[in-house]
C-alpha cells in the first residue's frame, strides 16, 4: 500500500470536503463520496442494480416464505382487477348488443295492411334506419302463439288483440339519436306506439357503474391491505438486520444507502405479487370463459371473454410495484431511524 | 485533527459521564486514552463519531465543529475517521473481503478500485489469504485485524480504536499496537483507548487519562 501518497491525497480531501459542510452546503453529498460527477452516477446506478439484483435473488434463496408473501399481495391485487376486468367485459356486452336494439312500431287498428307495407318501405328507405319489416296482426299472432305457448288462451279470444308492427333497425344506435327517432315516428298519423328495448341496456350501465365504484372501493381497501402487509414484512426484515443496519452506519453509510435495500425488497414483494394476480386473473378467466360464452350464446350470440391486455397487465404491476415502493417507504421511514449504534 | 473544548456528557438519568474535558489531538500524533472502565473512554470516542453528542461544550474534528453539525452529515465524519471496536463489529455473514469492503462500497468505489485497496489493506494487516473466508472461521487477533483492515481501507486521517487487545494474549497485543503505529508513522492521527497500561508504558507514545470523567493532569 503505497501509504505515503494516498495518505497525503485523502488529507486534503477529507479536509476540503468536510470544510465545505461546514459552510452549509446542500449539495455536497457527492463531494464526500470522493467521487465527482460522472464517476458518482455511475457508481450511484451501478449499487442500484447491485442492490436489486441481491434483494431479489435472497427472495428466490427463502423461495417458500417469499412465495407466500407473494402470494398474500397476489390475491389482494387479483381479487380487484379480476374484478375490474369481467366488469369491462360486461361494459363489452351492453355494446355489443347495443348495435342491435330493434324499434317496434306499433300501428293503429285501422291502418289496411296495404298501407302499413307502404308505411314499413318508405321507412326502410330512409337514411336514418337500416331495414324495416312490416308484421301483420295475423303474423304476430302466429308468433306470439308459437313462442309464448298461450295457444288455446289466444284462440278462446274472440278476436286478434295485437296490432300490425313494422320492426326497424335503426343505422345510428346512440341514446340520443334513437330517442329523436322514436318521437318523430311516433308523430305520425298511422303510428299508434313506438317502444324500443333501450331500458335494459341504460340499466346495464347502471348496473356496471354501481359496480365499477364497489370494485373501486374494494380496490382500495385491499390496496390498503397490500400496503399494510408489505410495511409489516418489510418491518420484519429492518428488525432482522438490525445489526448489519448498526455496523454500516457506524462506517459512515448514508440513509439512502441504508435505506435502499429495503425499498427494493419492497418493490420485488410488489412486483411478485402482481405477477402472482396476474396468473391468477388469467387462469381463472381461462377457467370461466367457456361457461361465459356458452351462456352468452344462449342468449344472444356471439361473445369472447377477454382477457388482461396490455394496458390492464402494465397496469397491475405499476400498482403492484407502487405499493411495494410505497409500503417499504412507510415502513422504513418509521423503523430505519431507531437504529443507531450504540 | 481532534479538539475537546470544555466538553461535558451527561446521560439521561443523570450519570455524567465526562466532566469538562479540555484537550487536543495534532495531525500525525499517536496518543493513548487511559483510565479505568468507566471512566468515560468509550463515551469520549462516541462523540468523536456523533454515536453520542455532548451535553455541554464542542468537539471539533478536522477543524469542524460537530455541535454545528446535523444528523444528515454524520455519515460525512464517520467516512473520515477509521474506528476500530473492541468487539470487532464485523458482519458474520458475509466474507472477510466484504467487510473490509464495506466503507468503500458505501462510498460508491469501483469494483476494481475496491478490490485493489481492499488486497492492500488486508495484506497490511497479514490476512492476504484470508480474504475469502467469514469472520466466525478467524480467531480473536484474527477478526480484530480484519477491523483494522476496514477501519483503515478508506484512508481516513483518523483513526480511533477502543479496547483493541482488550481480549488478546500479551504477544498478540503488542502486534496489533505495531501495527497501529505503522499508520501512524505515515501521517495517520491514532487515538486508542486502553487500559493495558504496561503495554501502554511500552509504546511511549503521550497519555491522555480519564479518572471518574475528569482528565488527570
Amino acid at each position: 500500500m503505497s501509504q505515503d501518497k494516498g495518505k497525503a491525497a485523502s488529507k486534503a480531501d477529507t479536509r476540503g470536503s468536510i470544510g465545505a459542510k461546514s459552510g452549509g452546503t446542500k449539495t455536497a453529498g457527492a463531494s464526500t463520496h470522493s467521487l465527482q460527477g460522472v464517476d458518482y452516477l455511475r457508481s450511484y446506478f451501478a449499487n442500484h442494480r447491485l442492490v436489486a439484483k441481491q434483494t431479489i435473488q435472497n427472495l428466490v434463496r427463502s423461495f417458500v416464505t417469499s412465495t407466500m408473501t407473494w402470494m398474500v399481495i397476489g390475491v389482494a391485487l387479483g381479487l380487484p382487477a379480476m374484478l375490474f376486468i369481467l366488469l369491462d367485459n360486461l361494459e363489452g356486452l351492453g355494446g355489443d348488443w347495443q348495435g342491435k336494439p330493434g324499434i317496434s312500431v306499433y300501428l293503429q287498428a285501422d291502418v289496411s295492411e296495404r298501407e302499413g307495407r307502404l308505411l314499413a318501405k318508405t321507412l326502410g328507405s330512409e337514411p336514418e334506419f337500416i331495414a324495416a319489416r312490416y308484421i301483420s296482426a295475423a303474423q304476430a299472432l302466429e308468433e306470439f302463439k308459437q313462442h309464448s305457448g298461450f295457444d288455446e288462451v289466444l284462440n278462446s279470444l274472440p278476436g286478434n288483440p295485437l296490432p300490425a308492427v313494422i320492426d326497424i333497425e335503426p343505422d345510428d344506435v346512440s341514446t340520443i339519436e334513437l330517442k329523436m327517432s322514436v318521437q318523430r315516428l311516433e308523430e305520425k298519423a298511422a303510428v299508434e306506439s313506438v317502444s324500443i328495448d333501450l331500458a335494459w341496456i341504460e340499466r346495464l350501465i347502471a348496473l356496471v357503474t354501481l359496480g365499477e365504484r364497489f370494485v373501486l372501493a374494494l380496490a382500495i381497501f385491499l390496496g390498503l391491505g397490500v400496503l399494510l402487509s408489505i410495511g409489516n414484512t418489510i418491518r420484519l426484515a429492518i428488525e432482522n438486520r438490525r445489526a448489519e443496519i448498526e455496523i454500516i452506519k457506524l462506517v459512515g453509510a448514508t440513509d439512502r444507502f441504508v435505506r435502499r435495500p429495503f425499498l427494493y425488497l419492497g418493490f420485488w414483494y410488489g412486483v411478485g405479487g402482481a405477477l402472482f394476480a396476474w396468473l391468477m386473473v388469467q387462469g381463472s378467466l381461462l377457467f370461466l370463459s367457456a361457461p361465459i360464452e356458452d351462456l352468452i350464446y344462449s342468449y344472444r350470440g356471439e361473445f369472447t371473454v377477454k382477457g388482461m391486455g396490455l394496458e390492464d397487465s402494465a397496469l397491475l404491476f405499476l400498482t403492484g410495484a407502487g405499493l411495494g415502493i410505497v409500503g417499504a417507504g412507510l415502513a422504513v421511514g418509521r423503523h430505519l431511524h431507531e437504529i443507531e449504534p450504540t | 485533527m481532534i479538539r475537546f473544548d470544555h466538553v461535558s456528557k451527561r446521560y439521561p438519568g443523570g450519570k455524567e459521564a465526562l466532566t469538562n474535558v479540555n484537550f487536543e489531538l495534532d495531525q500525525s500524533e499517536m496518543v493513548f486514552l487511559t483510565g479505568h472502565s468507566g471512566a468515560g473512554k468509550s463515551t469520549l470516542m462516541k462523540l468523536i463519531i456523533m454515536m453520542e453528542r455532548p451535553s455541554q461544550g464542542q468537539v471539533f474534528v478536522q477543524g469542524v465543529n460537530l455541535n454545528r453539525l446535523g444528523r444528515r452529515h454524520i455519515p460525512d465524519i464517520r467516512r473520515n475517521v477509521g474506528v476500530v471496536f473492541q468487539n470487532h463489529q464485523l458482519l458474520f455473514d458475509r466474507s472477510v473481503f466484504d467487510n473490509v469492503a464495506l466503507p468503500l462500497t458505501i462510498s460508491g468505489y469501483q469494483p476494481r478500485e475496491i478490490g485493489r485497496r481492499v488486497r492492500a489493506a488486508l495484506s497490511k494487516v497479514g490476512l492476504a489469504d484470508k480474504e475469502k473466508h467469514y469472520p466466525v472461521t478467524l480467531s480473536g487477533g484474527e477478526q480484530q485485524r480484519v477491523g483494522i483492515a476496514r477501519a483503515v481501507v478508506n484512508k481516513p486521517p483518523l483513526l480511533l480504536a477502543d479496547e483493541p487487545t482488550g481480549n488478546l494474549d500479551p504477544g498478540l497485543s503488542e502486534e496489533i499496537m505495531n501495527l497501529f503505529q505503522q499508520f501512524n508513522q505515515v501521517g495517520v492521527a491514532v487515538m486508542i483507548a486502553s487500559h493495558d497500561l504496561v503495554l501502554v508504558k511500552a509504546m511511549g507514545h503521550r497519555q491522555i487519562i480519564l479518572s471518574g470523567g475528569r482528565l488527570e493532569t
